[in-house]
């Protein structure tokens, strides 16, 4: 990496982020709100406290895992949008391994629910991956419907066969005991689905940086002619890609269900796994940075409350930051390789410059 | 004599009919719009937020201005506006139109939430309906034949469009622009010009498409209204393979499907009912699995699409 691509690590995110902030502030202008105090607001909301931090890491959580979904096959050349398709089906899937295991001990149960959710959501992905190698089918499409799919079977399973007679105006399955759901860290309210994120990302940038396997994945995603002409077995790599990608994002399911709701509803599919998809693409794809901005992101989603507290603003008004944010981000992968006259303003004119243009 | 007894289960049918016809207007628009877009080679996947902001925007316009019309243009208009900031956008070199389609989703909804929270009239001015029933005694069938002007203008778009695919220069060369931009750009047709038209005209119909959610019966503005119909229309694009008319069919068939839930249920599909709102994706999954292969791509899919990832 050459010192101007680390200038440009720096400075694009830098002016993508400055460039949002000063739209946001200008439309909190507009709106007659004091754009100063909106962002204290949405800073002091995500990381003001302690008990902040804690609603921040745990949206963050559900966002890590569904940011690695669509980087993972990323990396291997496919890009997916499958997360919400596969994070409901995992969910389901766990509550059902879970109610079926109510009767042995909590830690089983959710050995088993953490099983299900990560196979069944790996296998969503890895379809949408393995028809995309093997089939020429485009997997953008094709893990689009697979969401709708897994909504209605979502949503069929528990209006019909796996529903709670209890559940009335609202229809779920039955809940799991709570002995049998997943718990919090001991001394806070955060779930130990953060420590499942935090750790699949670092696996992630593990497998992918330090390994073998990792370099082969990032060789297929980078020329795939390549890949094939140095003998490296594509089509397992890719598969392989997605059903890690898709368990991560049945895993942030399983979650939902076990840490959250304590069963399957309609109300799992949040839309988590639609924001996932834009973590992956502002991480370029890189799981510490889905590290990095899922928590960023988990901070400003959780202060949309407080905006209506102090500020008399609509909770919308942090989906307004948030899209603003989202656009000038993408926005400003368009400034790689263009900030050349800006080097040259921060560094002394020397010949390594001279030579470096020539 | 003509009474409503001896129009009987014909009336039934006929009022099951109009309920379609309604409930598929939002449908016929965001596909027209998508397809339109698709066709040059992008995908938008932010139709969800350019329809709440079109619904938002018109119920605003029409609230305050009195006229429904106004509403509808503003609809439009403000469509257009995120169609071309979406466009202007993934044409920037090495932004990925998948992910600036989630952030257009999440910005126009933002926005639509925002502003809609203020108009608390419990109803907005309404467009006017076309009465195709004057005369008919049977009150039932009388209301399923008062269609919106948006529903007739819907057939007309999906019309025109499909002259223009196959009957203009314009057509043309926007097919080309999706099929092959490489080979378009080599023969002088100015490829980022097409896209950002077809972008912005197909978001402007997406607006019109929301405009119909605010400015027809019951008329009014709430967070849930698209009920992620924007989303689907995008997949149903798919299923229509990329035919202006096939999408007119199709939202009819699944727009029509789902608006008719209730009736549906009480017919006793109710058991069913949410995988048969699923089967268009099922359907054109596998329609996919078996014409696709890697030498052969799906019939009707603009190049650019098939070849992508």
């Amino acid at each position: 990496m050459t010192s101007e691509q680390n200038f440009e690590g720096v400075a694009i995110p830098v002016i993508a982020i400055g460039t949002a902030l000063l739209l946001f502030s200008l439309f909190c202008a507009g709106v007659g709100a004091s754009p100063g105090g909106v962002l204290a607001s949405i800073y002091t909301a995500g990381f003001g406290s302690w008990y902040a931090w804690q609603n921040s890491l745990l949206r963050a959580a559900p966002l890590m895992l569904c940011g690695l979904a669509t980087a993972l096959p990323a990396q291997a050349g496919v890009i997916t949008v499958g997360n919400e398709g596969a994070f409901v089906v995992g969910g389901l899937a766990a509550a059902a391994a879970g109610l079926a295991t109510t009767s042995g001990p909590p830690l089983l149960c959710l050995a088993a629910m953490f099983l299900a959710g990560a196979v069944v959501g790996g296998a969503w992905i890895m379809l949408a991956a393995g028809l995309q190698y093997y089939r020429g089918v485009n997997a953008v499409i094709s893990s689009l419907l697979l969401n709708y799919i897994g909504i209605a079977l979502l949503l069929q399973l528990v209006e019909g066969p796996m529903r709670d007679p209890d559940s009335l105006n609202f229809p779920a399955t039955f809940p799991l005991p709570l002995s049998h759901q997943l718990g919090r860290i001991p001394g806070t309210r955060i779930h130990y689905g953060l420590v499942f994120g935090v750790v699949a990302c670092l696996l992630g940038w593990f497998l992918l940086e330090r390994t073998v396997w990792g370099m082969k994945l990032k060789i297929a995603g980078g020329n795939a002619r390549a890949a094939k002409l140095v003998g490296l077995p594509l089509g397992r790599i890719v598969l392989t890609a997605g059903f890690l990608g898709g368990a991560c994002a049945g895993l942030a399911g399983m979650v939902e269900v076990a840490a959250i709701h304590g069963r399957a509803s309609q109300a799992i599919s949040a839309g988590y796994g639609y924001v996932g998809i834009l973590v992956a693409f502002l991480s370029r794809q890189s799981p510490l940075r889905i590290l990095v901005v899922s928590l960023i992101l988990g901070a400003v989603l959780a202060s949309g409350g407080s905006l209506q507290r102090t500020h008399d603003l609509p909770d919308a008004t942090i989906n307004v930051f948030e899209g603003l944010a989202f656009l000038s981000i993408l926005a400003s992968e368009a400034l790689a390789g263009r900030l050349g006259f800006l080097t040259a303003l921060f560094k002394p004119v020397s010949t390594e410059v001279a030579d470096a243009k020539l | 004599m003509q009474s409503s007894d001896s129009l009987g289960n014909l009336g039934i049918l006929v009022a099951i009919a109009g309920g379609a016809l309604r409930g598929s207007i939002p449908y016929i628009y965001v596909s027209l719009g998508e397809c339109l877009t698709e066709k040059s080679g992008r995908i938008n996947l932010g139709m969800e937020g350019i329809l709440l902001m079109g619904a938002m925007t018109a119920f605003a316009v029409s609230d305050q201005s009195g006229s429904p019309w106004l509403g509808l243009l503003a609809a439009a208009f403000v469509g257009g506006l995120f169609g071309l900031l979406l466009a202007g956008i993934t044409e920037l070199p090495g932004v990925n139109d998948v992910a600036a389609g989630i952030a257009m989703i999440i910005f126009g909804s933002g926005l639509a939430f925002f502003f809609g929270k203020q108009f608390v009239a419990p109803m907005a001015p309404q467009l006017p309906v076309i009465d195709f029933g004057q005369g008919i005694a049977n009150a039932g069938v009388h209301a399923a034949l008062r269609i919106s002007p948006l529903f007739v203008l819907g057939i007309a778009v999906a019309f025109l469009m499909h002259f223009a695919f196959e009957r203009t220069r314009w057509g043309l060369h926007l097919r080309a622009v999706g099929d092959a931009p490489d080979a378009a750009r080599s023969m002088g047709i100015a490829v980022r010009r097409h896209r950002v038209v077809a972008t912005t005209i197909g978001a402007a119909l997406a607006g019109i498409g929301g405009s119909h959610l605010t400015l027809y019966f019951p008329g009014i503005w709430s967070e849930g209204i698209s009920g992620g119909q924007g989303l689907m229309a995008v997949a149903l694009v798919i299923f229509a393979r990329w035919s202006p008319l096939r999408c007119l069919a199709a939202s009819l068939l699944f727009g029509g499907a789902q608006a008719l839930g209730p009736s549906l249920q009480s017919a006793g599909i109710s058991g069913f009912y949410h995988v048969f709102n699923a089967s268009p994706y099922l359907l054109t999954l596998v329609l996919m699995v078996l014409s696709c292969s890697r030498t052969r791509r799906l019939d009707g899919i603009p190049g650019s699409l098939a070849r992508r990832g």
